[in-house]
Protein backbone atom coordinates (compact mmCIF):
# COMPACT_ATOMS: atom_id res chain seq x y z
CA UNK A 1 0.00 0.00 0.00
CA UNK A 2 2.77 2.55 0.77
CA UNK A 3 4.40 1.53 -1.87
CA UNK A 4 1.58 3.06 -4.19
CA UNK A 5 1.59 6.29 -2.39
CA UNK A 6 4.38 8.40 -2.79
CA UNK A 7 3.89 7.30 -7.24
CA UNK A 8 -0.09 8.53 -6.55
CA UNK A 9 0.46 11.20 -4.58
CA UNK A 10 3.03 12.97 -6.98
CA UNK A 11 0.68 12.03 -9.80
CA UNK A 12 -2.14 13.66 -8.23
CA UNK A 13 0.31 16.93 -8.14
CA UNK A 14 1.70 16.53 -11.67
CA UNK A 15 -2.78 16.28 -12.74
CA UNK A 16 -3.32 19.62 -10.49
CA UNK A 17 -0.78 21.76 -12.25
CA UNK A 18 -1.59 20.40 -15.46
CA UNK A 19 -5.18 21.52 -14.92
CA UNK A 20 -4.07 25.12 -13.81
CA UNK A 21 -1.79 25.23 -15.91
CA UNK A 22 -3.87 24.22 -19.02
CA UNK A 23 -6.45 26.99 -17.70
CA UNK A 24 -4.56 30.04 -17.64
CA UNK A 25 -4.90 32.30 -20.47
CA UNK A 26 -2.28 32.46 -22.68
CA UNK A 27 -3.25 36.22 -24.09
CA UNK A 28 -3.23 37.38 -20.40
CA UNK A 29 0.58 38.60 -20.41
CA UNK A 30 0.54 40.64 -17.13
CA UNK A 31 1.41 44.78 -18.58
CA UNK A 32 4.86 46.13 -17.11
CA UNK A 33 3.08 49.49 -17.60
CA UNK A 34 0.41 48.52 -14.72
CA UNK A 35 2.09 51.04 -12.03
CA UNK A 36 3.72 53.32 -14.63
CA UNK A 37 3.20 56.48 -15.75
CA UNK A 38 0.61 56.13 -18.90
CA UNK A 39 2.59 57.16 -22.07
CA UNK A 40 2.18 60.43 -23.60
CA UNK A 41 1.43 60.90 -27.21
CA UNK A 42 -0.40 63.62 -28.66
CA UNK A 43 -2.16 62.31 -31.99
CA UNK A 44 -5.04 64.01 -34.12
CA UNK A 45 -8.91 63.20 -32.68
CA UNK A 46 -10.95 61.65 -35.12
CA UNK A 47 -13.53 63.62 -35.21
CA UNK A 48 -11.91 66.96 -35.27
CA UNK A 49 -8.83 66.14 -37.42
CA UNK A 50 -7.52 69.57 -36.71
CA UNK A 51 -7.48 69.62 -32.83
CA UNK A 52 -5.29 67.28 -31.43
CA UNK A 53 -5.56 64.83 -27.81
CA UNK A 54 -2.75 64.36 -25.27
CA UNK A 55 -3.63 62.62 -21.80
CA UNK A 56 -1.74 65.21 -20.43
CA UNK A 57 -5.65 67.03 -20.97
CA UNK A 58 -6.44 64.59 -18.44
CA UNK A 59 -4.47 65.02 -15.92
CA UNK A 60 -6.94 65.54 -12.35
CA UNK A 61 -9.15 63.12 -13.50
CA UNK A 62 -9.59 59.39 -13.69
CA UNK A 63 -10.38 58.19 -17.22
CA UNK A 64 -10.45 55.31 -19.00
CA UNK A 65 -8.34 54.96 -22.83
CA UNK A 66 -9.97 52.35 -25.19
CA UNK A 67 -8.39 51.08 -27.93
CA UNK A 68 -11.20 50.32 -30.22
CA UNK A 69 -10.85 49.69 -34.40
CA UNK A 70 -13.85 49.34 -36.60
CA UNK A 71 -12.11 46.18 -38.19
CA UNK A 72 -11.90 44.71 -34.68
CA UNK A 73 -14.73 41.86 -34.02
CA UNK A 74 -14.03 41.63 -30.49
CA UNK A 75 -14.77 45.17 -30.29
CA UNK A 76 -18.26 45.10 -31.76
CA UNK A 77 -19.19 42.50 -28.93
CA UNK A 78 -17.63 45.48 -25.93
CA UNK A 79 -19.34 48.58 -27.20
CA UNK A 80 -22.31 48.11 -26.64
CA UNK A 81 -21.68 47.16 -22.64
CA UNK A 82 -19.48 50.45 -22.93
CA UNK A 83 -22.25 52.64 -24.61
CA UNK A 84 -24.63 51.50 -22.03
CA UNK A 85 -22.64 51.33 -18.88
CA UNK A 86 -21.83 55.33 -20.05
CA UNK A 87 -25.23 56.25 -20.16
CA UNK A 88 -25.83 55.18 -16.84
CA UNK A 89 -23.28 56.83 -15.71
CA UNK A 90 -21.35 54.33 -14.26
CA UNK A 91 -18.10 54.73 -15.64
CA UNK A 92 -15.60 57.55 -15.60
CA UNK A 93 -14.44 59.53 -18.64
CA UNK A 94 -13.59 57.30 -21.72
CA UNK A 95 -11.04 58.39 -24.07
CA UNK A 96 -11.10 56.14 -27.39
CA UNK A 97 -8.15 55.63 -28.79
CA UNK A 98 -9.04 54.43 -32.54
CA UNK A 99 -6.22 52.39 -33.18
CA UNK A 100 -5.32 51.35 -37.12
CA UNK A 101 -8.16 52.69 -38.69
CA UNK A 102 -9.42 54.47 -41.46
CA UNK A 103 -10.58 57.51 -40.34
CA UNK A 104 -14.15 57.12 -42.42
CA UNK A 105 -14.41 53.36 -40.98
CA UNK A 106 -14.08 54.89 -37.33
CA UNK A 107 -16.53 57.21 -37.91
CA UNK A 108 -19.11 54.84 -39.48
CA UNK A 109 -18.55 52.71 -36.72
CA UNK A 110 -19.54 55.54 -34.22
CA UNK A 111 -22.27 56.74 -36.17
CA UNK A 112 -23.50 52.75 -36.38
CA UNK A 113 -23.07 51.56 -33.16
CA UNK A 114 -23.33 54.89 -30.84
CA UNK A 115 -20.81 56.81 -29.56
CA UNK A 116 -19.87 56.75 -25.64
CA UNK A 117 -16.54 58.43 -25.92
CA UNK A 118 -16.20 62.19 -24.82
CA UNK A 119 -13.78 61.82 -27.78
CA UNK A 120 -11.45 59.62 -29.65
CA UNK A 121 -7.71 60.35 -30.42
CA UNK A 122 -6.68 58.61 -34.41
CA UNK A 123 -3.44 56.18 -34.25
CA UNK A 124 -3.32 56.22 -37.91
CA UNK A 125 0.01 53.54 -38.06
CA UNK A 126 -0.43 52.49 -34.41
CA UNK A 127 2.85 54.05 -32.65
CA UNK A 128 0.75 54.87 -29.68
CA UNK A 129 -0.43 51.40 -29.31
CA UNK A 130 2.81 50.28 -29.46
CA UNK A 131 3.74 52.59 -26.41
CA UNK A 132 1.06 51.27 -24.80
CA UNK A 133 1.94 48.00 -25.40
CA UNK A 134 -1.51 46.60 -27.00
CA UNK A 135 -0.94 43.92 -28.96
CA UNK A 136 -5.02 42.73 -29.01
CA UNK A 137 -7.71 45.21 -29.70
CA UNK A 138 -9.90 45.93 -27.69
CA UNK A 139 -7.74 46.59 -24.35
CA UNK A 140 -8.81 49.34 -21.70
CA UNK A 141 -6.68 50.89 -19.38
CA UNK A 142 -7.58 53.04 -16.18
CA UNK A 143 -5.43 55.57 -15.33
CA UNK A 144 -5.38 57.74 -12.24
CA UNK A 145 -5.37 61.45 -11.59
CA UNK A 146 -1.84 61.43 -11.41
CA UNK A 147 -1.51 59.81 -14.76
CA UNK A 148 -0.60 56.43 -13.50
CA UNK A 149 -2.48 53.29 -15.43
CA UNK A 150 -3.92 51.54 -12.49
CA UNK A 151 -5.49 48.80 -14.16
CA UNK A 152 -5.41 46.81 -17.83
CA UNK A 153 -8.26 45.11 -19.30
CA UNK A 154 -6.93 42.77 -22.31
CA UNK A 155 -9.74 41.93 -24.73
CA UNK A 156 -13.46 43.29 -24.42
CA UNK A 157 -15.18 44.63 -21.32
CA UNK A 158 -17.68 42.38 -20.20
CA UNK A 159 -20.47 43.51 -17.87
CA UNK A 160 -18.35 41.62 -15.05
CA UNK A 161 -15.34 42.95 -15.46
CA UNK A 162 -17.15 46.41 -15.66
CA UNK A 163 -19.23 45.13 -12.48
CA UNK A 164 -16.27 44.13 -10.16
CA UNK A 165 -12.92 45.52 -11.32
CA UNK A 166 -13.32 48.98 -13.36
CA UNK A 167 -16.30 50.72 -10.74
CA UNK A 168 -14.81 49.33 -7.82
CA UNK A 169 -11.00 50.78 -8.64
CA UNK A 170 -12.94 53.88 -9.73
CA UNK A 171 -14.63 54.63 -6.99
CA UNK A 172 -11.53 53.98 -4.93
CA UNK A 173 -9.48 56.43 -7.11
CA UNK A 174 -12.09 59.20 -7.01
CA UNK A 175 -12.06 59.19 -3.67
CA UNK B 1 25.61 53.06 -84.95
CA UNK B 2 23.05 50.81 -86.03
CA UNK B 3 24.99 47.95 -85.29
CA UNK B 4 24.82 49.18 -81.65
CA UNK B 5 21.17 49.16 -81.55
CA UNK B 6 20.54 46.07 -79.94
CA UNK B 7 22.73 46.64 -77.41
CA UNK B 8 21.45 49.75 -76.33
CA UNK B 9 18.18 47.89 -76.54
CA UNK B 10 19.13 45.70 -74.41
CA UNK B 11 20.81 48.09 -71.75
CA UNK B 12 17.64 50.31 -71.98
CA UNK B 13 15.43 46.83 -71.14
CA UNK B 14 18.14 46.19 -68.42
CA UNK B 15 17.97 49.70 -66.80
CA UNK B 16 14.13 49.34 -67.02
CA UNK B 17 13.93 46.01 -65.49
CA UNK B 18 16.48 47.59 -62.47
CA UNK B 19 14.34 50.56 -62.13
CA UNK B 20 11.35 47.61 -61.61
CA UNK B 21 13.20 45.54 -59.01
CA UNK B 22 13.85 48.71 -57.54
CA UNK B 23 10.34 48.64 -55.83
CA UNK B 24 11.10 46.43 -52.69
CA UNK B 25 14.40 48.00 -51.76
CA UNK B 26 12.85 49.49 -48.89
CA UNK B 27 12.84 46.40 -46.81
CA UNK B 28 16.99 45.66 -47.25
CA UNK B 29 17.97 48.97 -48.23
CA UNK B 30 20.67 48.34 -45.71
CA UNK B 31 21.68 44.54 -45.27
CA UNK B 32 23.61 45.76 -42.02
CA UNK B 33 20.11 46.77 -40.05
CA UNK B 34 18.63 43.93 -41.79
CA UNK B 35 20.77 41.57 -40.38
CA UNK B 36 20.49 43.05 -36.84
CA UNK B 37 16.77 43.51 -37.14
CA UNK B 38 16.58 39.34 -38.21
CA UNK B 39 18.84 38.73 -35.42
CA UNK B 40 16.86 41.08 -32.70
CA UNK B 41 13.85 40.41 -33.71
CA UNK B 42 14.46 36.06 -33.46
CA UNK B 43 14.98 36.43 -30.10
CA UNK B 44 11.44 37.96 -29.36
CA UNK B 45 7.71 36.49 -29.19
CA UNK B 46 5.33 37.86 -31.41
CA UNK B 47 2.16 38.48 -29.01
CA UNK B 48 -0.04 38.06 -31.67
CA UNK B 49 0.80 34.73 -32.64
CA UNK B 50 2.41 33.52 -29.50
CA UNK B 51 4.58 30.67 -30.63
CA UNK B 52 6.03 32.35 -33.66
CA UNK B 53 9.14 34.82 -33.43
CA UNK B 54 9.12 38.78 -34.17
CA UNK B 55 11.41 37.81 -37.36
CA UNK B 56 8.69 35.19 -38.76
CA UNK B 57 5.44 36.63 -38.06
CA UNK B 58 3.51 38.00 -40.26
CA UNK B 59 0.91 39.10 -37.93
CA UNK B 60 0.23 43.31 -38.18
CA UNK B 61 1.79 43.87 -35.16
CA UNK B 62 5.01 42.21 -35.34
CA UNK B 63 5.55 43.65 -39.14
CA UNK B 64 4.89 47.30 -36.94
CA UNK B 65 7.06 46.39 -34.39
CA UNK B 66 9.93 45.08 -37.12
CA UNK B 67 9.22 48.88 -38.39
CA UNK B 68 10.19 50.21 -35.34
CA UNK B 69 12.91 48.09 -34.36
CA UNK B 70 14.45 48.87 -37.77
CA UNK B 71 13.75 52.76 -37.06
CA UNK B 72 16.25 52.39 -33.51
CA UNK B 73 18.57 50.38 -35.33
CA UNK B 74 19.35 53.17 -37.60
CA UNK B 75 19.17 55.46 -34.74
CA UNK B 76 21.97 53.90 -33.71
CA UNK B 77 20.35 52.05 -30.42
CA UNK B 78 22.44 48.25 -29.22
CA UNK B 79 20.67 45.14 -29.06
CA UNK B 80 20.04 45.73 -25.35
CA UNK B 81 18.59 48.81 -25.54
CA UNK B 82 15.81 47.62 -28.72
CA UNK B 83 15.08 44.84 -26.34
CA UNK B 84 14.24 47.29 -23.60
CA UNK B 85 12.08 48.90 -25.30
CA UNK B 86 10.08 46.10 -26.21
CA UNK B 87 10.42 44.73 -22.66
CA UNK B 88 9.37 47.88 -21.13
CA UNK B 89 6.02 48.15 -23.51
CA UNK B 90 4.83 44.20 -23.56
CA UNK B 91 6.97 42.59 -20.47
CA UNK B 92 9.45 39.82 -20.14
CA UNK B 93 7.05 37.41 -21.72
CA UNK B 94 8.40 38.72 -25.52
CA UNK B 95 12.33 37.69 -24.81
CA UNK B 96 12.42 33.72 -25.87
CA UNK B 97 15.48 34.24 -23.33
CA UNK B 98 14.14 34.79 -19.70
CA UNK B 99 16.28 37.42 -18.28
CA UNK B 100 18.35 36.14 -14.93
CA UNK B 101 16.88 38.26 -11.95
CA UNK B 102 15.33 37.12 -8.88
CA UNK B 103 11.90 36.46 -10.23
CA UNK B 104 13.80 33.92 -12.92
CA UNK B 105 16.11 32.57 -10.34
CA UNK B 106 13.99 29.45 -9.65
CA UNK B 107 13.14 29.45 -13.13
CA UNK B 108 16.97 29.23 -14.40
CA UNK B 109 18.43 26.87 -11.31
CA UNK B 110 15.30 24.77 -11.15
CA UNK B 111 16.37 22.20 -13.34
CA UNK B 112 20.00 21.77 -11.73
CA UNK B 113 18.01 21.93 -8.51
CA UNK B 114 16.05 18.98 -9.90
CA UNK B 115 19.05 16.74 -11.09
CA UNK B 116 21.26 17.54 -8.01
CA UNK B 117 18.16 15.56 -6.17
CA UNK B 118 17.99 12.91 -8.72
CA UNK B 119 21.71 12.01 -7.75
CA UNK B 120 21.01 12.67 -4.80
CA UNK B 121 18.29 10.05 -4.45
CA UNK B 122 19.92 7.58 -6.89
CA UNK B 123 23.35 7.46 -4.45
CA UNK B 124 20.95 7.11 -1.44
CA UNK B 125 18.75 3.86 -3.09
CA UNK B 126 22.62 2.35 -4.49
CA UNK B 127 23.98 2.44 -1.06
CA UNK B 128 20.85 1.04 0.87
CA UNK B 129 20.59 -1.82 -1.58
CA UNK B 130 24.42 -2.73 -1.51
CA UNK B 131 23.66 -2.88 2.18
CA UNK B 132 21.16 -5.00 1.57
CA UNK B 133 23.23 -7.51 0.43
CA UNK B 134 24.74 -9.99 2.27
CA UNK B 135 28.03 -12.48 2.46
CA UNK B 136 26.64 -15.39 2.15
CA UNK B 137 29.48 -18.29 2.11
CA UNK B 138 29.70 -21.42 0.06
CA UNK B 139 29.62 -24.17 2.35
CA UNK B 140 32.17 -26.87 2.25
CA UNK B 141 29.47 -29.60 0.90
CA UNK B 142 28.85 -26.93 -2.20
CA UNK B 143 32.42 -25.99 -2.43
CA UNK B 144 33.01 -29.61 -3.25
CA UNK B 145 30.04 -29.61 -5.65
CA UNK B 146 31.83 -26.71 -7.48
CA UNK B 147 35.26 -27.84 -7.78
CA UNK B 148 33.94 -31.70 -9.04
CA UNK B 149 31.49 -29.53 -12.05
CA UNK B 150 34.69 -27.02 -12.85
CA UNK B 151 36.79 -30.40 -12.98
CA UNK B 152 34.67 -31.89 -15.53
CA UNK B 153 34.36 -29.28 -18.14
CA UNK B 154 38.13 -29.38 -18.09
CA UNK B 155 38.98 -29.62 -21.50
Amino acid sequence: MNKFLLPLGIFIVLVALLAVGLNLNPREVPSPLVGKPAPLFSVPRLQEPEKTFSPQEMIGKVWLLNVWASWCVSCREEHPVIVDAAKRGMLPPVIGLNYKDKREDGRRWLARFGDPYQLSAFDADGRVGIDYGVYGVPETYLIDKQGVIRFKQIGPITPEVLEKKIVPLVQELNK
Amino acid sequence: MKKYLPALALAGALLAFNAAAKEAEPLADDPVVEQRLVNIAGELRCLVCQNESLAGSQADLAKDLRREVRGLIKEGKTDEEVKDFLVSRYGDFVLYRPQVKPETYLLWAGPFILLIVGIVVLIRYLRRRSAMLTETPLTEEERRRAAALLEENRP
